[in-house]
């Protein structure tokens, strides 16, 4: 459970990093994360970067979505 | 790069579904142990597109609904004390404790501010070094190794006037507890998906192994609440039981091993109470010994006062999955967002809350 | 700008208990702050009452203002009173004429700032054509008073044949906004302190009187119009289908969002549905005059992301379905509490 959401590190100065979603820019501690680079999405939960977001692994997942739904339509149309 | 958007596109519904009925032959309960699930569930109206053969079952994963009266009760406590700031996130405020609840306590005259983040806390730390700053620390393995950050941090600042009151629980223990009790039947379960970014999806195994249960770790967006609830019902068809994980683009099987090195530095396993369950050994965190500068309990004299119950509140079996919101007799009619009787009304994660908000009409 | 209030030798930059007795030092504030700013014959003559004279059915609301921060990227707390107030007396279809003007200052307020807040109020008053006709001064001790509340009340009239309200609605209607949801209490919320987050947002703070005309032109079966303010979208939505005993149904990609509202709403587990606007309204309008009124409504500034959201029905009284973006369907509550933010 929790809310935690992707955002990206603009900018890092020490254990502390700027992140963005749409156009709003946050603080967030790196503490967790100490290795996350600029340019990096990171999960966000209560101002701390949890996790690096795998981004190879996320257009994976959507690619399987799209084969999926590629699947679907084949089917419909037999 | 993928965003946030692209796990809501319509579009990429129907393959999902489509896979879930093809796969969907028999009857399977699965459980969302998470809160965060709960509401994504309702709120996308997730039931309207599974098969009846899928039943979904919320659990005990809402740190503010699982936290016990007594526990309450100690903040509150605290919360009145002279020169102390009570920090919180903001859903503990309005949960009703024994008798009163921190909003009130606050509407009294005491100082208590809802904070986002531990980070927070520790400024308001060093911003007013004349009064003592008490952190409510509620969460699970998400929140904990921030807050546990946040007292390594204290302690290299040198700050002595930040305290943690930890209410920390883990999942895991819980989850066993659950499953020992009998009172449900799973065929399923939907591992939440941010505690596992931390803890990795090792700590699941047992289910899997000692229980026969699958398990897949889970996103919170619609298309990975989808693919979970595909896997699962595949591993089910497949007379399967291994854990996976769906949350890929989070999730590893070891986790984030410096958040965990983190917690467990500052942490210590302990018993905590958990509502409608009791006390459950190993299952919460406490600050260990040489942070015991830091321990609410140990450098206040406080007293919480006897421990009552609300009269007819369930909250305790919603928790444990054995009975929905709509079998509560308070629920909606005296039991309200407006009024609440227990925390799983008030909390922006919890079932009932959840219920009420987004509606009963794909209630199973 | 008006000059800053001076006595004798010493120059005064604070609002004093002083300035709020009625004495020598009240007369020099209202005077110099506000009546050489908001300069108009009927609230000249300085009489305990305006006399105002005015003819057909009459609109009359009041409201108040206790906005913290008092200044907000986007607009201050003068700018929301005026707005306030003109777009309530416009949802009932009238012509806002007159408003009245109540400080309750701070012992301590900057005089600046409150020259500043005023400056605002003439400029919004100019562009929404009203004049403030009367008003009042208290100051209070430091404490008692969060720098600035402002109380107005308002005075319109209604041309013949308009009958708007919000028990209007009938099944079949379709519900219109004009524009993006959510910008004032994110751009509010942006200026608190513990949320740091930064954002150009600004707030939507505006009177909407001129783009209500143009609707009425567009159309004659025009049924609801209100402003959804505290409360959302949301609440608003609930608020008709309850009082015109009907349900209404809106569809999820059709609200207008900024991509700013959206972030900050996920980062603050809000749902923008939920989140005060200042310068929206919701139309409740015969289906057949819809789009002429949309495409109405796009010609004016306050308008230009005006759609169609959604319909009235008949089934479920009361209730406020919206259709997702998968295609599924969720109940749309009204909002309960304080939009506190969360974590888990």
């Amino acid at each position: 459970m929790c809310l935690a959401i992707p955002v990206q590190i603009t900018s890092i100065n020490g254990t502390e990093a700027d992140v963005r979603v749409g156009n709003i820019v946050k603080k967030a501690s790196l503490w967790l994360t100490p290795q996350a680079k600029v340019g990096d999405y990171v999960l966000l939960h209560t101002g701390y970067a949890i996790a690096i977001v795998d981004e190879a692994e996320a257009e994976e997942t959507l690619s399987l979505f799209r084969e999926m739904a590629d699947k679907m339509e084949d089917q419909w149309q037999q | 790069m993928a965003t946030v958007d692209d796990f809501r596109r319509s579009e990429l519904v129907a393959g999902i579904v489509s896979s879930i009925n093809r796969h969907a032959t028999r009857e399977a309960r699965f459980m969302e142990f998470c809160g965060g699930h709960t509401v994504a569930i309702l709120k996308n109206g997730i039931r309207q597109l599974l098969p009846p053969t899928i039943i979904l079952t919320s659990g005990p994963g809402c740190p503010v609904c699982v936290t016990d009266n007594a526990d309450l009760d100690k903040a509150i406590a605290l919360a009145k004390l002279p020169d102390l700031i009570l920090v919180s996130f903001g859903d503990m405020l309005r949960v009703p404790g024994s008798c009163s609840s921190l909003q009130e306590v606050r509407a009294a005259g005491n100082d208590v501010r809802i904070v986002y983040s531990p980070l927070d806390a520790l400024e308001l730390a060093r911003t007013n070094p004349q009064k003592s700053v008490v952190f409510l620390a509620v969460g699970f393995e998400t929140t904990a190794p921030g807050v546990a950050a946040s007292v390594l941090q204290a302690k290299q600042e040198g700050l002595k006037n930040y305290y943690i009151l930890s209410l920390h629980k883990l999942c895991p223990p819980i989850t066993k507890v659950l499953l020992d009790s009998g009172e449900i039947n799973l065929q399923g379960l939907i591992c939440p998906g941010h505690v596992s970014a931390i803890i990795g999806s090792e700590p699941w195994q047992f289910i899997a192994g000692d229980y026969g249960i699958p398990c897949v770790v889970s996103g919170f967006e619609p298309l990975d609440i989808l693919q979970c609830v595909d896997m699962l019902t595949q591993q089910v068809a497949r007379e399967e039981a291994k854990v996976e994980i769906a949350y890929k683009r989070g999730v590893t099987p070891q986790g984030n091993q410096t958040a965990i090195k983190i917690m467990e530095q500052v942490f210590q396993p302990a018993p905590a109470n958990w509502r409608g369950v009791g006390e459950v050994a190993d299952s919460g965190l406490a600050l260990r010994p040489e942070f015991k500068d830091f321990d609410a309990e140990l450098n206040f004299d406080f007293d919480p006062g006897p421990t009552k119950t609300q009269k007819g509140c369930i909250c305790g079996d919603i928790l444990r999955g054995v009975k929905t919101p709509q079998e509560c007799k308070l629920f909606r009619k005296v039991c309200t967002p407006v009024s609440p009787v227990g925390p799983c009304m008030v909390s922006s994660e919890g079932s009932c809350a959840a219920y009420y908000h987004y509606g009963e009409d794909n209630e199973r | 700008m008006p000059p800053i209030i001076t006595t004798g030798k010493t120059m005064r930059d604070k609002v004093l208990l002083a300035h709020g007795s009625g004495g020598k030092l009240a007369h020099e504030i209202v005077r110099n702050s506000f009546v050489s700013a908001l300069d108009n014959p009927i609230l000249n003559p300085l009489d305990d009452s305006a006399i105002i004279s005015a003819k057909g059915r009459l609109a009359f609301t009041t409201d108040s203002y206790v906005v913290q921060p008092i200044f907000f990227p986007g607009g201050d707390i003068g700018r929301l009173a005026i707005c306030g107030t003109v777009n309530d007396l416009s949802m009932v279809g009238a012509k806002p004429l007159y408003l009245s003007l109540s400080f309750i200052i701070e012992e301590g307020l900057l005089i600046k700032d409150l020259e500043r807040v005023v400056a605002s109020i003439k400029e919004t008053a100019e562009e929404s054509g009203v004049k403030i006709v009367t008003g009042d001064t208290k100051v209070v001790n430091r404490g008692s008073a969060d720098r600035l509340f402002i109380n107005t009340a308002g005075v319109g009239i209604i041309p013949p044949k308009v009958d708007i309200s919000g028990h209007n609605a009938q099944p079949g209607d379709a519900v219109i906004i004009n524009g993006t949801i959510g910008d004032h209490g994110i751009a509010v919320l942006s200026q608190r302190e513990g949320l740091g987050f930064a954002t150009k947002l600004e707030s939507d703070c505006s009177p909407l009187n001129g783009l209500v005309a143009e609707m009425l032109e567009a159309s004659n079966a025009m049924r609801c119009l209100r402003d959804p303010t505290r409360g959302g979208l949301a609440s608003t939505l609930n608020e008709l289908a309850e009082q015109s005993r009907v349900s209404i149904r809106i569809e999820e990609d059709r609200i207008p969002v900024r991509e700013e509202v959206a972030g900050a709403c996920e980062m603050l587990g809000l749902d923008p549905l939920h989140v005060a606007n200042e310068g929206k309204l919701v139309a409740v309008v015969e289906a057949k005059d819809a789009e002429a009124v949309v495409a109405r409504m796009k010609k004016n500034k306050y308008g230009r992301d005006a759609a169609i959201i959604g319909e009235v029905r008949e089934e479920h009284p009361g209730r406020v379905v919206m259709k997702t973006r998968l295609g599924t369907s969720r109940i749309v509550d009204m909002l309960v509490g304080e939009p506190l933010p969360r974590i888990c």
